[in-house]
């Protein structure tokens, strides 16, 4: 809308005739030079425009486009022989399934948590918040060594677990808790917003109508946040596929066990395997297309909600 | 359905929104709870709905203890003052959503929810609306479907928070006769709740006047209006003329002079005298016991003239009705008295 104010022409103001020519001057109507605000020099434009396009192309495309090629720089044959590689699928197994469980661990938390931040008035809940953010601003290495520190041998609980023989680092349990610790804002940073804005009345209004707590959750409070709902959980398992850092901590690179999709291509980049590393890549950057994809849709719906 | 509310108290941290309330309505009533914002009027509003608890005291329907129910076994329609309708919901299905969300035993069939939904929505006179969405309604027909909406579940009991606060005034009259018919039609007990002494004063049957989280009177809009018991309810409805007084001896001074006016029994000491504009009469000659003032405006057009008085030492300007009969210029000095008032000691 204020591009529409932009590019609206300002008129010159005519220089003012004295009275008695106005008439006259108005007759032969000269045509006023138009100053378009948007009216650069044309090199300008292409200047700014190519260091954009330029900078897209060096920073995203050509990257995308390499991993494209040496993935497949020894034929398809041996793209789709290193995608079946065992190690390579135990390791899109344990990727999917940490992603899964984090994805929905940090929905149902994020639907409460939202909740009792967007609903209900409770000591502590400006500290609640900043926490809630805390996964983005800590290094993911960090969130990674926490639980090393709290379930590892030498941990406040490794000892415990160890005894009763339930392993939790350098398994799949240490997988989760570091993937979920890492991508918790995602949904409730989408959630708080929305639902403070739509407060409780329309809830009320279930209530009074007979409704019980669980049908009301289900038939007011879930439908009307669930683009945004959706949007989170995109980024959060787009995040929670692609973790590099925390899960590098705990996973302790067992190939064909403990590694998932961006530590496999890790191991298989250091162990010269260059093209099966390539290949791996590309799942994960087909991931990023298609999440960009499904944003997009989703925008477009959360812009008409 | 016959309610009583008794000593009803409510406290939010240190404000005490509601304080020992007692409040009787009366099966096929149609109440008004008025008073100005913070006066508790919806929280008792929403305690009755069983959307609020009370601190303390009772809530029975037929007296029936109703606070050991919740909202939905309470059976009471609940109209919101911004309607609250399911936004992702069509017309249809928001009126509908009390019938099924039923316990299954209950549950009408879907012929039956349709026939039931119909019938409403031709009763709020909005049938050619089933499909739409709420954003694509105005407020008026908003309004007219959430209360269709309360209405499906056959309420013991309807309740309006501020109903026509958010429309227009045009809107806003439609609406307050529409709903008046409608309550004659149907004799549902109905509490409202509204902070427009007009609106309360031309649809109720009743009005209950709060501030401060208390009942200051009840009555027929006629006994409020005309026999206001406490200042509040004087000043809050109608026009009202305000005089710093004093009584002395049963007898009424304004600014060190009788007035000739009887104290009504007011003890000595401060008070405030109340009248309406119209009950200013303008005597027609000089009397030493009067209120004497100086015309300093005169306003208004067609049979109603309303003039500005400043009363003796030009501190107190007030407003009054002079009839057109009567000659008035400015400067001209008056003599008036009160054909009715009231006296309320002041609070100090």
């Amino acid at each position: 809308m204020s591009a529409v104010q932009i590019t609206a022409p300002i008129k010159a103001e005519p220089k003012l005739a004295p009275l008695s020519a106005r008439g006259a001057a108005q007759a032969p109507a000269t045509p006023l030079r138009r100053i378009d605000a948007r009216a650069d020099a044309p090199w300008v434009r292409f200047v700014v425009v190519a260091i954009a396009v330029g900078f897209m192309s060096l920073f995203i495309v050509l990257p995308l486009a390499c991993v494209l090629t040496e993935a497949l720089a020894k034929g398809a044959a041996a793209y789709f022989a290193a995608l079946t590689d065992p190690d390579t699928l135990a390791a899109i197994r344990l990727t999917l399934l940490a992603a899964a469980i984090s994805v929905i661990a940090n929905m149902i938390f994020g639907i409460i948590a939202s909740w009792a931040i967007a609903k209900f008035e409770f000591r502590g809940k400006n500290l609640l918040i900043t926490l809630i953010e805390l996964p983005f601003s800590v290094s993911p290495v960090i969130a990674g060594l926490v639980f090393v520190l709290l379930f590892g041998l030498q941990g406040y609980f490794g000892a415990w677990f160890l005894a009763h023989h339930v392993k939790i680092i350098f398994a799949l349990p240490s997988i989760a808790l570091a993937t979920i610790f890492v991508t918790f804002p995602f949904v409730v940073r989408e959630l708080i917003p929305l639902m403070q804005e739509q407060g409780t009345e329309e809830e009320e209004a279930a209530l009074s109508l007979g409704a019980s707590g669980l049908t009301t959750f289900f038939r007011v409070t879930l439908p009307n946040i669930k683009w945004a709902l959706l949007y989170g959980v995109l980024l959060c398992n787009a995040r929670a596929m692609g973790e590099f850092g925390a899960v590098s901590v705990v996973s302790g690179h067992i190939r064909g066990q403990t590694l998932t999709m961006p530590l496999q291509v890790e191991a298989l980049y250091d162990g010269y395997q260059i093209a099966a590393a390539f290949a791996v890549a590309s799942l994960l950057a087909l991931l990023a297309i298609v999440t960009l994809v499904i944003k997009v849709v989703l925008e477009a719906r959360l812009q008409q909600e | 359905m016959k309610i009583s509310a008794t000593d009803v108290s409510k406290r939010f941290g240190t404000f005490a929104a509601l304080d020992r309330v007692n409040l009787e309505v009366r099966s096929g009533e149609l109440l008004a709870l008025l008073g100005p914002s913070g006066s508790g009027k919806t929280t008792l509003l929403r305690i009755i709905a069983g959307l609020d608890w009370p601190d303390e005291g009772q809530i029975l329907f037929d007296g029936e203890d109703a606070l050991k129910r919740s909202a939905g076994e309470r059976h009471v329609g609940f109209v919101f003052q911004h309607y609250a309708l399911f936004r992702h919901m069509t017309v249809f299905e928001n009126i509908a959503f009390g019938l099924r969300v039923k316990p299954r035993h209950q549950r009408p069939s879907e012929e039956e929810i349709r026939a039931r939904v119909q019938k409403l929505l031709g009763l709020v006179q909005l049938g050619w609306l089933a499909d739409r969405y709420p954003n694509q309604l105005s407020g008026g027909q908003r309004q007219r479907i959430a209360l269709a909406r309360a209405l499906a579940i056959e309420p013991r009991l309807l309740l309006l928070d501020e109903p026509f606060g958010a429309l227009d005034a045009k809107v806003r009259k439609e609406l307050r006769r529409w709903l008046r018919e409608l309550h004659s039609e149907m004799h549902v007990t109905s509490i409202f709740v509204t902070h427009d002494q007009e609106e309360a004063m031309e649809v109720a049957d009743r009005v209950v006047v709060m501030d401060k989280g208390r009942i200051e009177q009840s009555g027929t809009p006629q006994q409020v209006y005309e026999e206001p018991r406490t200042a509040f309810v004087h000043e809050f409805i109608g026009e009202s003329i305000m005089l710093p007084v004093v009584v002395l001896n049963n007898a009424v001074h304004f600014e060190g002079r009788s007035v000739g006016l009887d104290a009504q029994g007011a003890p000595d000491g401060i008070a405030t005298l109340f009248t309406r504009p119209f009950n200013m009469t303008i005597l027609p000659d000089a009397e030493p016991d009067s209120l004497r003032g100086e015309v300093r405006g005169i306003h208004g057009i067609g049979p109603a003239r309303r003039i500005d008085v400043a009363l003796g030492g030009a501190q107190t300007v007030i407003e009054v009705d002079a009839p057109r009969s009567k000659h008035c210029a400015i400067g001209q000095v008056l003599h008036l008295r009160p054909a009715q008032y009231r006296l309320f000691p002041s609070e100090i």
